[in-house]
């Protein structure tokens, strides 16, 4: 069992732990596994949270920097004063347990239909934006010399990967043709400055509690690359879970969140900015149709999979409210 | 021609026995797969009342828009192929109402409570 295993090994990096409680699995496929659990200490109890590939799961994800360098990015935000959860072990392979990292426990809500309507996080709602938006410079700020080694994203060679997956799905939508065109008549080349961008910024990746954003989770598609692409990505509607009118995650104003992210003295480029909503409004789109290619393909069969490939027609009449907008 | 009920009335028949009757019944994982499987069958039966009638129009706007002709699918695929290459774009006349016609009576099979697709529904109505 997972709590004998982790008894066997806590000792070794949390002085004085006697044990370990309670470990129950989160979630789990069949790549990577995220538990959590309660370190045993006299000073009182320690609540924290494993991420791991089991042994001999071979590897998780082709575009993913992997666990290791997930753990680093982490820890490199919480060093940076980016509210991130503290790393408190990185695996070893002599543990057997595989590879992953535990991490201390964040309390606080990261469903995002309930930040946007429970009562709890009504104070919170009108400051998420311009936090998010000093967040997300904090994050691009990181020392580019200490992050762990990451594949580099171009608008021009995202735009090439989804013309390509779409293709591959052979089954023509005009709307996404439509996409694809303003994509390359619009496409703003190699930004200026390229930074860590964190791939899946976004309400739902958020641990929010009353007082706001508590830490920045899910680092698996971190890239190097142009840092707009993360303030695009907060913006596609289907993050927004029905307040349409609250373009950053539901909670806000675009003009809010960029005000946060200049307090750091960084900038904003509006336009880009808007290329990437369009880009990652495609892009889930897209992740929706390979969804229904895994219900077709997959032994599982899952309907949940099946559900997700009508959800792609939502992108589309979000592309075009984004490129020919009625009415205004 | 098959005989009565129509698929429309079966599939709604099954939706109801599972919304109301076993609903209850069901706890924990089990229980949102069961919401997952009644919103499929609720969504087969607005495809099955809609699909017909919405697939039509499509055509006919697709022949004035092209000026060719062909079944649904093969008019997709040309519209896609001439919007790829730029024969076609948003400054040709019709093509902005056609995807928004289209776009339209795929939200209303997919998700007609999608906010977005209710904003449009209230532009039109």
């Amino acid at each position: 069992m997972i709590e004998a295993e982790l008894s066997r090994i806590v000792l070794r990096w949390c002085p004085g732990a006697t044990g370990v409680a309670g470990a129950a699995k989160l979630s789990g496929g069949a790549s990577q596994e995220t538990w959590r659990f309660d370190i045993l200490h006299p000073d009182g109890n320690i609540g924290a949270i494993l991420r791991r590939a089991p042994p001999g799961s071979g590897p998780s994800s082709m575009r993913g920097p992997g666990l290791e360098a997930e753990a680093t990015l982490m820890q490199l935000a919480h060093d940076a004063g980016v509210p991130s959860p503290r790393v408190l072990h990185v695996l070893t392979p002599d543990e057997n347990l595989g590879a992953g990292f535990i991490m201390a426990r964040v309390e606080g809500e990261t469903i995002a239909r309930k930040i946007l309507r429970d009562e709890e996080f009504a104070a919170a709602r009108p400051i998420l934006a311009r936090q998010i938006g000093r967040i997300a410079a904090g994050l691009h700020g990181l020392p580019a010399a200490r992050l762990p080694k990451l594949r580099q994203v171009t608008s021009t060679g995202e735009i090439a990967d989804l013309a390509r997956e779409y293709r591959g799905f052979g089954r023509p939508r005009p709307v996404v043709e439509l996409a694809l065109r303003w994509l390359s008549d619009h496409d703003p080349g190699l930004s200026a400055e390229v930074t860590l961008v964190h791939g899946d910024f976004r309400n739902g990746n958020l641990i929010i509690g009353a007082d706001g954003v508590r830490a920045v989770l899910d680092w698996e598609l971190a890239h190097l690359g142009d840092p707009m692409e993360d303030l695009g990505w907060i913006c596609v509607n289907s993050w927004r879970f029905g307040e349409i009118d609250q373009p950053v995650g539901g909670f806000g104003s675009r003009e809010d969140m960029f005000a946060g992210y200049e307090e750091s003295g960084r900038k904003v480029d509006p336009d880009r900015v808007m290329f990437w909503e369009v880009m990652g409004t495609l892009r889930w789109g897209i992740m929706c149709s390979r969804m229904m290619q895994r219900f077709r393909t997959w032994p599982d069969h899952s309907m949940e999979h099946a559900m997700i490939g009508r959800r792609a027609s939502e992108t589309e009449i979000d592309l075009l409210r984004l490129l020919a907008p009625r009415g205004r | 021609m098959q005989d009565e009920p129509t698929p429309i009335e079966l599939t709604k028949a099954v939706a109801d026995f599972l919304r109301n009757d076993i609903t209850p019944l069901i706890s924990g994982h089990q229980a949102f797969k069961l919401r997952v499987a009644v919103n499929i069958l609720d969504l087969v039966a607005r495809q099955l009342t809609r699909e017909e009638g919405s697939d039509a129009r499509e055509v006919e706007r697709l022949r004035t828009l092209l000026g060719t002709e062909g079944s649904v699918a093969e008019l997709n695929r040309v519209l896609a192929e001439r919007i790829a290459k730029g024969e076609v774009d948003l400054a040709t006349p019709g093509l902005s109402e056609h995807l928004w016609a289209t776009t339209m009576d795929k939200l209303a099979v997919d998700q007609p409570n999608y906010a977005s697709y209710k904003r449009e529904l209230g532009r039109e109505g």
